[in-house]
């Protein structure tokens, strides 16, 4: 909930130019997309083409209003935010989505656990590590084993189920 | 048969033992995330989801129920207690609630909070168990063209009639419209946006996004923004009950907020939110006693308490019914009823009429659970206030990982949950809502079908859509329900608008 009034006259706004760039590459991609589709209507006039054309359309005037909106400074105010915490948890999910089927489910998301407590200010990771491994593996137990699903095993795993 | 002996014969299907279990772990779930700030009963499904393949649809469709029922009896305690809402439906409750705990009236602000949530889900449920047949009846003549015009309308009601901007609510819809393009094409068979990559051609999952969404991003928001809240948890001191006097002035607001939130929960309109501020706004004008209101009025507390149960129930009709969601939640529940093949609406009661009266019944059931699980339980569950934020969230992103690793164990869609997660993460720093960007990835690719279908049986004459009444007036509210709101921005009345923005539930 942020007052919409307070923002009338602020100065350009560059990050939401960004966006409305982005927003105008994606509907082109969509429409240049759509051009290599057979359209076959049928009966509707409406083929498989017609939809991502409205839509990639739609985003490219959307992409313009939100320009518009950027150059007067309409876009709210943004909650100071620091990078440090959140590249840390973004870097344990590349580091889960890296090991896991190289070191397997425990050892993947014990790291991506301790990573994510360090963002939010946990810094210890000699000790978040093996408690997130230990805490991983007795999810992997009750999952894989009991509920069946298909999680990777790693080393770990193996370990104590040699089967897998 | 009539709607009660169906209900009766779902009574028996609920009061299976396993039923019951499944109805009492979905309450249990329901109240703990409702009590956590920070996520809500739409993450909490989206990550039970790949978990629950393997079990028993009906029993998983009544846990997803009781999450829901759950979270909004779960809510008003962080409300109370904390002054923190623990999900964005209770963002009332906080107001006199909190104020009452303050002066040592936390028992009774609790008190009625649960059993006013009781009596709404009661009303509410019994509503919705004889409403439903009749819609049913109703959305029997629906043809694609209906359907079509209904789903348009969901979409401009959830995304540009309500919140503070109509700009990003339809920028989150386009998004999510976009995403739901990609893959096959479900009438000629041809893959759309892949780009060659065989992981695409199935579509996006909407587990995948909904859990990106609400649980990644979520979590790098609060991250970023480290701030340590010092909220402190006030103890409840003296008796949870009632006085005479607190019941005299509690059962009107009740029936008051049900009568508002029931609807207001039916309609595409976005949430449990609105019907909460309407019932507050409306017990403010009605009290005898206009000078406690921001001082810890127990109307305040009844009231918006009643009306978001009353809202939750509200929503599974056009849910169940017509198998349209109007809510972030009730799109993840949709998500649940197709990844078990089943589609909710008109047909679903002809076809599986167990199933869905087995789980109206169950709502009953569950709603009486979470009163005793509410009332005498109420301790254990501040318990959960004390534990600490980088425990809480390591744990959401590790179950959230879990989900999406069970459901298909690739890189490839660990890297989609990244993408999505850090989507989330920037559209919640610039203000764009949620839950419109969910909405378009689940009803885009019904919507695009129905109008395809629509124009082929008029063989290409669009002036179709308007030619059925029950289509031309859906479209029409649509056409106001984008308009209007324009209007009243431009004209500087945007702010109740915004405090109606509905996110998350």
């Amino acid at each position: 909930m942020r007052p919409a009034t307070q923002n009338r006259k602020r100065s350009r706004d560059t990050a939401a130019l960004f966006i409305a760039a982005g927003l105008v590459i994606l509907g082109l991609v969509i429409i240049w997309d759509s051009a290599r589709l057979a359209d076959l209507g049928g009966y509707s006039g409406l083929g498989p083409a017609s939809m991502p054309r409205v839509v990639g359309f739609c985003l490219i005037l959307l992409a313009l209003w939100t320009a518009t909106a950027a150059l007067r400074g309409e876009f709210p105010e943004r909650p100071p935010q620091q990078a440090a915490p959140v590249l840390w948890i973004v870097a344990g999910l590349a580091a889960q989505l890296l090991l896991l089927h190289a070191a397997g489910f425990s050892i993947a998301t014990g790291i991506l656990f301790a990573f994510t407590a360090r963002g939010f200010g946990k810094r210890n990771l000699a000790m978040t590590i093996p408690i997130g491994i230990v805490l991983s593996f007795a999810v992997w137990c009750v999952f894989s084993q009991l509920l069946m699903l298909h999680l990777p095993a790693g080393p770990v795993e193996q370990l104590i189920f040699p089967r897998g | 048969m009539d709607a009660y002996s169906f209900l009766l014969q779902g009574l028996v299907t609920a009061s299976d033992p396993m039923m019951l279990f499944y109805a009492l772990i979905g309450v249990t779930l329901g109240t703990a995330v409702g009590v956590l700030p920070g996520i809500g009963p739409a993450l909490t499904v989206a990550l039970l989801l790949p978990v629950t393949y393997r079990l028993d649809p009906a029993g998983s469709l009544i846990m997803f129920a009781g999450i829901y029922y759950g979270g909004m009896y779960g809510g008003s305690t962080t409300s109370i207690l904390l002054n923190t809402p623990g999900e964005s439906a209770s963002i009332i409750t906080a107001l006199e609630g909190n104020k009452m705990a303050r002066k040592g009236r936390g028992g009774p602000a609790l008190a009625t909070a649960a059993i006013g949530s009781f009596i709404a889900g009661l009303i509410a449920t019994l509503l919705l168990a004889f409403l439903a047949p009749w819609i049913v009846k109703i959305a029997l003549v629906f043809g694609p063209r209906e359907y079509f015009a209904l789903m348009v309308l969901a979409f401009v009601t959830v995304s540009a009639a309500f919140g503070d901007s109509a700009l990003r609510g339809l920028t989150s819809l386009f998004l999510g419209l976009a995403l739901a393009c990609i893959g096959i094409d479900q009438l000629t068979g041809q893959a759309r946006l892949s780009f060659g990559v065989p992981d695409l051609l199935d579509g996006i999952e909407v587990t995948t996004m909904a859990v990106a969404m609400f649980a990644v991003g979520e979590a790098l928001y609060i991250a970023g923004q480290s701030i340590q809240h010092d909220d402190q948890v006030t103890a409840v001191k003296g008796s949870v009950w009632m006085n005479r006097l607190d019941w005299m002035r509690s059962w009107k607001p009740w029936l008051r907020g049900t009568a508002i939130g029931f609807p207001i929960g039916a309609m595409p309109a976005g949430g449990a939110e609105i019907g909460t501020f309407l019932s507050y706004a409306a017990e403010k004008k009605l009290t005898r006693h206009p000078e406690e209101f921001g001082e810890g009025a127990i109307e305040g507390v009844a009231g918006p308490e009643a009306a978001n149960n009353a809202s939750a129930a509200g929503t599974l009709v056009p849910l169940l019914t017509l198998g349209l969601p109007t809510s972030a939640t009730a799109a993840i529940m949709l998500a649940g009823f197709q990844q078990f093949g089943l589609q909710p609406g008109p047909l679903l009661f002809a076809t599986n009429p167990t199933l869905v009266w087995g789980l109206i019944a169950s709502l009953l059931i569950a709603n009486a659970m979470l009163l005793v699980l509410n009332l005498p339980l109420i301790g254990l569950w501040v318990k959960l206030l004390t534990i600490p934020r980088h425990w809480l969230y390591a744990g959401i992103l590790l179950f959230a990982t879990l989900g999406t690793i069970g459901a298909n164990p690739s890189s490839f869609e660990l890297g989609m949950l990244l993408a999505f997660g850090v989507l989330g993460y920037v559209m919640r720093l610039f203000g764009y809502p949620i839950a419109p960007i969910v909405v378009g990835l689940i009803l885009g690719p019904m919507a695009e079908q129905q109008l395809r279908r629509a124009l082929s049986i008029s063989q290409g004459d669009w002036t179709t859509l308007v030619q059925s009444p029950i289509a031309a007036v859906l479209l029409g509210l649509a056409a106001l329900a984008f308009i209007v709101p324009l209007i009243m921005r431009a004209r500087g009345k945007g702010e109740m608008l915004s405090q109606m923005a509905g996110d998350e539930d």
